[in-house]
């Protein structure tokens, strides 16, 4: 008897899999005094340092080849007579031997961390021995990400940086979560790489290793036990989606024949053939962040314009929207503000740090301009981070002065929203931003755990003040996009034409999603999701209304029915 | 007391693979080695002191040890580090 749980799919794929499950992180050991003396804490310290030494190497063996030298490597960590000594000082002091063993093995963490390169890298490895030696002396699984052989459905509470990048995705088959929402990194993760997830399952805490499950993202939900009949449909649904995927893709339209172009968003001029090849109608959003990451001065003209002409080379007689330096907040650079800020999302970033120094932004808009001239390509240029008018028209005014044709402005703020009819009077064209728009209109930091449930675009006051970009653009003739996570969301990708956008840009393996998606509806019906997202009172009934209301379209038979039967086949 | 002044042959420095070589090597050497880079002093069996010397490619570290045959330990030792141990 199978049973389902549902939670937030992401993306429409499917997988058929059995689970396994990623233990979570041990919690600091606490430093409060042990009740054992220290030679008790000592020996306990040292059968455990044995035990993972000996299970450590006998995974070595098991594996070979190159694991065998790192695993190799870690038992002798985990065996170190400097290590060891390390722990019984500390013992001496009266703490418990997790506290020991967990401070002795952080020393040395930071130690490599501190030589940096190559040994720094290692540090990642001397906290998988710490975490291991303290699960052993608690009796508790270690915890690690999983590494079988075979291919599997990774459960977990949500996926830390850290975790994905040790990450064999490969493997996996599909990511289910029991924390974390549609905006989670576990999410921004499975849209970027176009692997199926459902998140924010809670029960899913509940399952097992080895557990057969069906993930579904398109209903987002997860079968469990399923039966015969049950594994066979998704097998064929799985067969079917790939073939559909890998068929000529062709501009993004609506089932009436609108036209709305799929853009990528892209961070480097290497990522420019994928998306190509995964029918990218040009790029949305182009970061140009990573010309100056790292760099203790900005790069100079001709530095910058040889990665301008590399994208727009891949565009030719295509649309390629570059964003100018987006520094501030969570992208410090030290040459543009090193001034510390309290509020740093609120702070001298974006449009307004490049303002504060002016002619970096006058470099920029030049390499561009030069970089434009020798290429093909329909080079647009937009400014991060305006609140307002005065700003949209600085802009603007610059860039058409220093030669770029088409200028606008990206709406994350509010107050930019609220009056895009007066923006857009002066901006060529508007790209709405939608994880820094929720996280301005919501008073959450999108990049803090504790405040994640309120970073969800489907929020109605979130959609409203798209709408009113959409609406602006609409009266003035001037072309609104999206290029945030949320247009990567095919349902919501549908409510966000239906509120106006004119164009989507995403992580490229969110495009045949969201294109296939878009066939399924007309530009009335995309309204008429608006109209049900706009009138719910929280982003789950937003998106719960919209799920009920294309249910009642794709199942039932209606008078609209002919319009879009022709796409939808 | 012997000593032997060595060379670092390993094109990466003394890093995991070929620092897990030579710490193997001194734990069954039968006596208490020492390595010492500059002013920095780590038990030559240790392979968290080996690393935390940051031994490069080309470094001139000393071997010392004390004890029976302590010669015949330290030229074997001084010869794995003289060798690329990248290559074996």
């Amino acid at each position: 008897m199978s049973t389902q749980l549902t939670g937030v799919g992401i993306g429409r794929g499917s997988a058929v899999g059995s689970v396994i499950r990623m233990p979570d992180p041990l919690p600091e050991p606490a430093d409060s005094p042990s009740t054992l003396s220290a030679e008790e804490e000592g020996a306990r310290a040292a059968a455990s340092l044995a035990a993972v030494a000996a299970d450590i190497r006998a995974r070595g063996e098991r594996a070979g080849g190159p694991a065998k030298d790192v695993l190799e490597a870690q038992a002798f960590m985990a065996e170190d007579p400097t290590l060891s000594e390390d722990v019984t000082g500390r013992l001496a002091t009266g703490k418990t031997a997790e506290r020991a063993v967990f401070e002795a093995f952080a020393g040395f963490r930071d130690m490599l961390i501190g030589m940096g390169g190559y040994m720094g890298e290692r540090a990642t490895d001397l906290d998988d021995v710490s975490q291991r030696v303290v699960a052993h002396l608690l009796g508790v699984p270690a915890p690690g990400v999983p590494s079988p052989d075979s291919p599997f459905v990774l459960v977990a509470r949500d996926l830390a940086p850290a975790d994905t990048a040790l990450l064999d995705l490969d493997k996996v088959l599909a990511l289910i979560t029991s924390e974390g929402g549609p905006t989670s990194h576990t999410a921004i993760l499975a849209r970027d790489k176009g692997i199926v997830a459902v998140v924010g399952v809670e029960p899913a805490v509940n399952l097992k290793d080895g557990d057969p499950v069906i993930v579904d993202a398109a209903t987002g939900t997860v079968t469990l036990s399923p039966s015969d009949e049950e594994l066979a449909a998704a097998n064929a649904a799985i067969e079917a989606r790939g073939s559909a995927i890998a068929a000529p893709t062709g501009p993004g339209a609506l089932a009436d024949g609108t036209m709305i172009p799929l853009l990528a968003n892209l961070g480097s001029a290497a990522a420019a053939a994928g998306a190509v090849e995964k029918g990218a109608e040009g790029v949305g959003l182009f970061r140009t962040e990573f010309l100056f990451l790292d760099a203790k001065s900005a790069p100079t003209v001709e530095e910058q314009k040889a990665h301008y002409v590399a994208v727009l080379q891949a565009f030719p007689g295509k649309k390629v929207v570059v964003r100018v330096l987006d520094a501030g907040a969570d992208k410090p650079l030290t040459f543009l503000n090193d001034a510390p800020e309290e509020n740093p999302a609120l702070g001298l970033r974006g449009l307004r740090a490049l303002r504060a120094h002016e002619q970096i932004l006058r470099d920029q808009l030049t390499a561009l301009a030069q970089a434009d001239a020798e290429t093909e390509s329909d080079l647009w240029v937009m400014a991060p981070m305006v609140s307002t008018v005065e700003e949209s028209r600085y802009f603007t005014n610059l860039a058409h002065e220093l030669g770029l044709k088409t200028a606008g402005v990206m709406v994350e703020v509010p107050s930019s929203a609220l009056l895009a009819d007066r923006i857009l009077a002066d901006a060529d064209f508007a790209s709405i931003g939608t994880n820094d728009l929720t996280q301005y209109t919501l008073a959450a930091d999108r990049l803090l755990g504790s405040v994640a449930p309120f970073q969800d675009p489907w929020h109605p006051s979130v959609l409203r003040l798209v709408g009113e970009v959409g609406a602006a653009g609409a009266a003035l003739g001037k072309p609104v996009g999206i290029c945030g996570e949320a247009a990567a969301d095919p349902q919501l990708a549908v409510v966000l034409v239906g509120l106006g956008a004119t164009t989507l840009s995403m992580s490229p393996a969110a495009l045949a999603d969201v294109r296939a998606e878009l066939l399924k509806f007309t530009l009335d019906q995309a309204r008429a999701f608006a109209t049900v997202a706009l009138a719910a009172s929280s982003a789950a009934e937003a998106r719960a209304a919209v799920h009920a209301a294309s249910d009642a379209i794709l199942t039932a038979p209606s008078p609209t029915e002919s319009e879009s039967n022709g796409a939808r086949s | 007391m012997a000593e032997r002044t060595v060379s670092i042959g390993s094109s990466h420095g003394l890093h995991a693979r070929p620092a897990a070589l030579f710490t193997q090597a001194a734990s069954q050497a039968g006596m208490p080695v020492q390595i010492t880079k500059g002013a920095k002093k780590a038990n030559a069996a240790s392979i968290l002191g080996v690393i935390s010397l940051g031994i490069d490619h080309g470094d001139e570290v000393v071997l010392s040890a004390d004890g029976e045959n302590a010669e015949v330990v330290l030229e074997e030792l001084a010869g794995m580090l003289e060798a690329d141990m990248d290559q074996a």
